[in-house]
C-alpha cells in the first residue's frame, strides 16, 4: 500500500515536472513572499512570538505539501514591539523584501497604523488577533481571524444572562489596552439587557498590574458572585494566585485572551478550576488537525501553543486555501494578488484550528462562533 | 474591616518596594548614579529561583540562594564591566545612560533563555493564610513573610553599616570619595561590596515580588523598579529609613487609591503625591539638606 | 571685547556649519528619494528621523544648556501631539488648505506643550538633580494616564466629554469620536512630510542655537555652571530656567505634532519612560550640550534598530550591547585617553569643536 502510494506520488511528481520543467528551471527562486508583524521583543512579545511561530509551522506544512499552486512559501516575521511607529518600519521592512500578502500585525494598536498602509498598498492582510473593530475598515483587502472585541463581549454578557445563575457580576479590566477596555464597553452595553447587574468594574493599567489585592477586595466588598476578566491570561495568573490568597472563590469568566492560562509554566491549575471561557481554541481538543499542531508546537517551541499561535497557523491556511483557488503565481504583483485573494476570501468556507466552516464577509470579518468552555481538573470541558 | 485589608495589602507591595528601593539608595549613596538596571536584575533573580524550583527540583530555601549567589555575580559583573569605566566619566548622565544598556541587556538575553511566555512562579512561601476577627480579615502567609523580611534586612543593614567596618567604609566613600582614599579605603572595593549587597538584595526583592505577584516575563522588573525608584526618592535618595518609609507609603497610597479614588487613576495618584511631597520638602522625606558652598 | 567678537565668530561658524549640515543631508535624501532608488524603509524612516532630531534638540536644551535632568520629556511630547492631532481632526472639514492647517497644529502642539512646560516648571524648577528628575518623570506618567481616561466626541451639538468608554459618550447618530481613551485618536490626516520635517529641525536648530549665541542664553549657562555666582550679579534664576524648560516644552510638542501626524494612530502609552529616556540617550550619545552631536546620534539611533532587523531574534540584544559599547567608547576617561594617544588629531579636533 505504502508502495504504492509512493509510486502514484513519484509519479505525480514526475508529471509535474514535465509540464513545468521548463518553467521551473527558468525561475527556480520564485516562491510566494508572506510576510508577519508582531511583537517579538518587549511586554508584549509572548503574543507576537506566538502568532508567528503558528504561522511558521504553518507555511512549513504547506511547503512540505507542496506549496501553494506548485510554490513553495517564504515566510519573514518581523518585530513591532507593539509599538505603531515601529510596525510601519517593520511593514516597509517587509515591502522591501518583496511581500505579497501579511499577516498581521498581531496587536490592535500597531495595526491601526499599519493598516491604512496595506489600504493604500492594496496589499492583502490579515490579522490573526487584532481585534478593535477599527483595525480592518480601511479597505477591501483587510480581513481579521479571530472575534472582533464588541463581539465577544456581547457574547459574554449574554451568555452570562442566559445560562448562569448570578445576579452580581464584577469587572476587572485593563483601562490601558485597547482590547480590554473595548469588551468590558460591550460588556457593559448588553449587561443593561440582562437580568443581572454590574457591582463593581475595577480598573488597572499596564503600568500598576502587579497587584490586583485591591481590586480583588473591591470585588468581596460588592459581593460579586462572578467576575468577568476580560484580559490576557498572564494577569489572570495573578488575579486568581490573589484571589486565592484572600480565599475568594467567585465564579470566573474570561474571554479568548484567557486562553493559555493552563500552559503557563509553574502555575497552579487547582487556581484556575471553574473558571469559564470562551474561546476559539483549545489545545486539549481531540481532533486530529488541533493534536498534530500541538505536538509540532511543542517539538519546536517547547511550550504548549495558545490561542495566538493557532490564530497564526489559521491565517496562513486561510492565504494558502484562498491562493489556491486562483491561478496564480508568485510573480504577479501584490496589488494582483490581493485583487485575486479579496475575491477568493468570500468564497472560501474553512476548517481550522479556531473553527470550522470558517467563512469570511465584504467587511473582513470572519464568522465562527466562540464556545463556552470551563476548565476541569486542568483541561477545557466544553458547556 | 475591608479598609484593613487594603492597608495590609498595602504594606505588603511597599515592603517588595521598600526592598527594591534599598538597592536603589544604595548604590546611589556611594556611586551618584542611578542604576536603571536595578529592576532587571530582580528579574534575573525571579528566573534563577524559579529555574531552580521547577528544573532543578530545588526546595525554596536553596532557591532563594542560589539566586541571592547569581544576582551577587550579576551585580559585580555588571559593575566591573559596564559602570567602573564611567564613573569618573564628565557627567553622570553617562552611566545612566549604560545602565538603560544593561537593562535591555539581560531583558533580551532572558528573553532569549526562557522564551516570552509568562511563567507562574510557586510561592516560596509555605506558611498558611491567617485569620484574624473570626475571618472577616484574611491575611496571606506570602504577605507576613514578605513584611517580615523587609523589617529584617532593614535592621540587619542598619547594624551592618553602623557598626562593621565595610559598613563603615561605604558611609566613608558615600560622603567623600578622595578622603576615603586617603585613608586607605579600597574604594572600589568598596563600591564593588556594594553592588553586590544591592544586588543580593534584588535577589530576595524578586523571590518575593514574585512569590505574591506570581508572574515572571522578562520585563517583569521594569515597572517595579521604577516605581521602587520613585520610592526611594520619595524617602530622600541615599538614605536607608527614607527607602524603607518611601516604599510602604508608596505601596500603601498606591493600594488606597486604587481602592477608594479611582482604580483607572492610580498612578496618576501616586506620581501626584510625591509631586506635593517634594515640592514641600525638596529632598524627600528623610533626604539630607545639602549646604551649598560659595 | 576682541575675545567677545572672536566667540561670537566661532560660534556663529559652528551654527553655519550645524545647518549645512541638515541642508545637504536634506538634499541627499530628497535627491535619493526622487530618483526612486530609496528603499520603502528608509522612505518611511524620514519623518521619525525627523521627530527625533527635534526631541533631541529639544531635550539637549535642557539637558545641556540649562543642565537639568528631564527625564519626562516624552510627556510634552505626548502632550503636543494630542493637542494637535485633535485640532486636526476637528478641523478636517474645515481647513482644506494641508499646509496651512499643519502648520497651525504644529503651533497649536507646541503652544499647549509649552503652557504645560511652563506650568509644570513653576513648581518644579525649585528642585535640583535628581529631584528634579524624578518629578518630571512622574509628570509624563501622569500626563500619560490621565489621556487614557478620556473619551471626547464630536457631533451636531458640540463636544461630549466622558471617563467611561464610548457608549457613555450620548452622542447623535452624526457623532464621531475623536479621542476614544487608550486606542487614543486614530484616522488622524497624515500631513507630515520630510519637508516639513527638515523645515522643523531648522526652525529649532534657529531657536536653540540662537537663545545659546544670545545674553540669555549666556545667562542660562552661567546659571547651569554655577548657580550662586549667577544670582549674586544679578541674573534672575526662575525667569531664565523657565525660558529654557518652556522652549525646550515647545519644541517637543511640535516633534509631537509632527509624530502624530505621520501615523494616522496616535496612543498615549508610546510616550512612557522608555521614550524619555530614548532622548536622553541621543543627548548623552551625542554630547551633552552640543546640538550637532545630538542630530547625528539621534539619526543613527533611530535607524540602528531597522538596520540591525536581519539578526531578527538577537536585534534587540546586539542593540544593547552596541550602545554600552558606544557609551564606554564615549565617555570613559580610558577609551578617551586612548583614542587620543592613537587617534589623536582626528578625534582631538572634532572634540575640541564640540566643547
Amino acid at each position: 500500500m505504502k508502495f504504492k502510494k509512493a509510486l502514484s506520488l513519484a509519479l505525480c511528481g514526475a508529471m509535474v515536472a514535465g509540464c513545468f520543467g521548463t518553467v521551473a528551471s527558468a525561475d527556480e527562486e520564485l516562491t510566494w513572499k508572506i510576510g508577519g508583524i508582531g511583537p517579538i521583543t518587549g511586554a508584549a512579545s509572548a503574543y507576537g512570538s506566538a502568532a508567528m511561530n503558528g504561522a511558521q509551522i504553518a507555511v512549513d506544512e504547506i511547503n512540505a505539501a507542496g506549496g501553494i499552486n506548485g510554490y513553495q512559501i517564504e515566510f519573514n516575521a518581523q518585530d513591532d514591539e507593539h509599538d505603531s511607529e515601529k510596525s510601519v518600519n517593520a511593514y516597509n521592512t517587509l515591502k522591501d523584501w518583496g511581500m505579497q500578502a501579511l499577516v498581521g500585525t498581531v496587536t490592535t494598536a500597531p495595526c491601526l497604523a499599519v493598516a491604512p498602509l496595506a489600504a493604500e498598498d492594496n496589499m492583502f492582510m490579515i490579522t490573526p488577533s487584532a481585534s478593535a473593530e477599527e483595525c480592518i475598515s480601511y479597505g477591501t483587502n483587510e480581513f481579521r481571524m479571530c472575534f472582533t472585541d464588541p463581539a465577544q463581549g456581547t457574547a459574554s454578557a449574554q451568555y452570562i444572562g442566559e445560562n448562569l445563575d448570578v445576579t452580581k457580576v464584577g469587572v476587572i479590566y485593563d483601562s490601558s489596552d485597547v482590547y480590554s477596555s473595548g469588551i468590558y464597553a460591550t460588556f457593559r452595553t448588553e449587561a443593561e439587557n440582562q437580568d443581572f447587574e454590574i457591582v463593581a468594574a475595577e480598573a488597572f493599567t499596564s503600568d500598576s498590574k502587579t497587584d490586583f489585592s485591591a481590586q480583588i477586595q473591591a470585588m468581596i466588598d460588592a459581593g460579586a458572585e462572578l467576575v468577568f476578566l476580560p484580559f490576557y491570561y498572564n494577569e489572570a495568573s495573578i488575579v486568581f494566585t490573589q484571589a486565592a490568597a484572600l480565599e475568594y472563590s467567585p465564579l470566573w469568566f474570561g474571554v479568548d485572551g484567557m486562553d493559555g492560562i493552563l500552559s503557563v509554566e509553574g502555575f497552579d491549575l487547582s487556581l484556575a478550576e471553574g473558571v469559564m471561557l470562551l474561546t476559539p481554541f483549545s489545545a486539549d481538543a481531540e481532533d486530529e488537525l488541533t493534536q498534530t499542531f500541538v505536538a509540532t508546537y511543542q517539538d519546536l517551541y517547547g511550550e504548549v501553543p495558545n490561542q495566538f499561535a493557532a490564530d497564526g497557523y489559521d491565517c496562513v491556511y486561510a492565504i494558502a486555501t484562498a491562493l489556491a483557488t486562483t491561478d496564480l503565481d508568485p510573480s504577479a504583483d501584490a496589488s494582483t494578488i490581493s485583487d485575486a485573494l479579496q475575491a477568493a476570501m468570500l468564497e472560501i468556507s474553512m476548517d481550522g484550528l479556531t473553527g470550522s466552516g470558517m467563512t469570511w464577509d465584504e467587511d473582513g470579518e470572519v464568522s465562527k462562533s466562540p464556545k463556552a468552555v470551563v476548565i476541569q481538573d486542568g483541561v477545557y470541558v466544553g458547556l | 474591616m475591608s479598609f484593613i485589608s487594603y492597608l495590609v495589602n498595602g504594606i505588603s507591595l511597599g515592603s517588595v518596594y521598600a526592598i527594591i528601593a534599598l538597592g536603589y539608595t544604595m548604590v546611589y549613596g556611594i556611586a551618584k548614579m542611578l542604576n536603571f538596571a536595578h529592576g532587571d536584575v530582580i528579574m534575573v533573580g525571579g528566573y534563577a529561583a524559579f529555574s531552580i524550583m521547577m528544573y532543578y527540583g530545588g526546595s525554596p530555601l536553596m532557591a532563594v540562594l542560589v539566586a541571592i549567589v547569581v544576582c551577587t555575580v550579576l551585580g559585580i559583573a555588571i559593575e566591573t564591566i559596564a559602570y567602573r569605566p564611567l564613573l569618573e566619566a564628565a557627567s553622570p548622565l553617562a552611566v545612566l545612560i549604560t545602565a538603560i544598556g544593561v537593562s535591555y541587556f539581560l531583558q533580551n538575553v532572558v528573553l532569549l533563555i526562557f522564551g516570552s511566555t509568562p511563567k507562574s512562579f510557586q510561592s516560596v512561601v509555605t506558611l498558611s493564610n491567617v485569620k484574624l476577627f473570626d475571618g472577616a480579615l484574611t491575611i496571606s502567609g506570602t504577605t507576613i513573610v514578605t513584611i517580615a523580611s523587609c523589617i529584617i534586612i532593614m535592621v540587619v543593614l542598619t547594624i551592618f553599616i553602623n557598626k562593621s567596618k565595610p559598613g563603615q567604609a561605604m558611609l566613608a566613600v558615600s560622603e567623600d570619595k578622595g578622603a576615603a582614599q586617603l585613608m586607605g579605603i579600597n574604594v572600589n572595593g568598596t563600591i564593588a561590596l556594594t553592588f553586590a549587597i544591592g544586588s543580593g538584595l534584588a535577589a530576595i526583592a524578586g523571590v518575593l515580588l514574585c512569590s505574591a505577584y506570581p508572574s515572571l516575563t522578562p520585563y517583569t522588573g521594569s515597572m517595579p523598579g521604577i516605581k521602587a525608584f520613585v520610592a526611594a526618592v520619595f524617602g530622600g535618595i541615599g538614605s536607608i529609613p527614607g527607602a524603607m518609609v518611601g516604599g510602604i507609603l508608596l505601596g500603601v497610597i498606591e493600594i488606597l487609591a486604587k481602592a477608594y479614588i479611582s482604580s483607572q487613576l492610580s498612578d496618576a495618584i501616586v506620581f501626584g503625591v510625591l509631586i506635593v511631597v517634594l515640592l514641600v520638602k525638596p529632598t524627600g522625606l528623610f533626604g539630607k539638606k545639602i549646604q551649598e558652598k560659595v | 571685547m576682541e575675545i567677545v567678537e572672536r566667540m561670537k565668530k566661532k560660534n556663529f561658524k559652528s551654527s553655519m556649519i550645524t545647518y549645512a549640515m541638515v541642508i545637504i543631508a536634506f538634499a541627499i535624501m530628497q535627491v535619493w528619494k526622487t530618483s526612486g532608488n530609496l528603499s520603502s524603509l528608509l522612505t518611511g524612516l524620514l519623518v521619525p528621523i525627523c521627530v527625533y532630531v527635534v526631541l533631541a534638540i529639544s531635550l539637549n536644551l535642557v539637558v545641556g544648556i540649562s543642565g537639568e535632568l528631564s527625564l519626562g520629556h516624552a510627556g510634552f511630547m505626548c502632550v503636543g501631539a494630542f493637542a494637535s492631532a485633535f485640532f486636526s481632526k476637528c478641523t478636517v472639514d474645515v481647513i482644506t488648505f494641508v499646509p496651512l492647517r499643519f502648520l497651525l497644529a504644529v503651533l497649536i502642539g507646541a503652544a499647549v506643550a509649552a503652557v504645560f512646560g511652563l506650568l509644570i516648571g513653576i513648581p518644579v524648577l525649585r528642585l535640583r538633580g535628581d529631584y528634579l528628575a524624578i518629578v518630571t518623570l512622574a509628570f509624563g506618567e501622569i500626563i500619560k494616564n490621565v489621556i487614557n481616561i478620556f473619551y471626547i466626541g464630536l457631533d451636531s451639538n458640540g463636544f461630549h466629554v466622558s471617563t467611561q468608554d464610548q457608549f457613555s459618550l450620548n452622542m447623535e447618530a452624526d457623532g464621531q469620536i475623536i479621542l476614544g481613551g487608550p486606542q487614543g485618536i486614530t484616522n488622524i490626516p497624515k500631513c507630515s512630510t520630510f519637508v516639513a520635517g527638515v523645515i522643523l529641525i531648522l526652525v529649532a536648530l534657529f531657536i536653540v542655537l540662537n537663545l545659546i549665541n544670545s545674553r540669555d542664553g549666556r545667562a542660562i549657562m552661567a546659571i547651569r555652571d554655577n548657580r550662586i555666582a549667577a544670582e549674586s550679579i544679578g541674573i534672575n534664576i526662575t525667569k531664565y530656567k523657565l525660558m529654557a524648560f518652556t522652549i525646550s516644552a515647545a519644541l517637543a510638542g511640535a516633534a509631537g505634532a509632527l509624530y502624530s501626524h505621520n501615523l494616522s494612530t496616535l496612543q498615549a502609552s508610546k510616550f512612557n519612560f522608555n521614550t524619555s529616556i530614548l532622548a536622553l540617550v541621543f543627548v548623552v550619545l551625542g554630547g551633552i550640550g552640543n546640538m550637532r552631536g545630538s542630530i547625528i546620534a539621534a539619526v543613527i539611533l533611530t535607524v540602528l534598530p531597522e538596520m540591525l532587523r536581519f539578526l531578527s531574534d538577537y536585534r534587540m540584544l546586539i542593540y544593547a550591547i552596541v550602545l554600552i559599547v558606544m557609551m564606554i567608547f564615549n565617555w570613559a576617561p580610558k577609551s578617551l585617553e586612548l583614542r587620543e594617544r592613537y587617534l589623536g588629531r582626528f578625534f582631538h579636533k572634532s572634540a575640541k569643536e564640540g566643547e
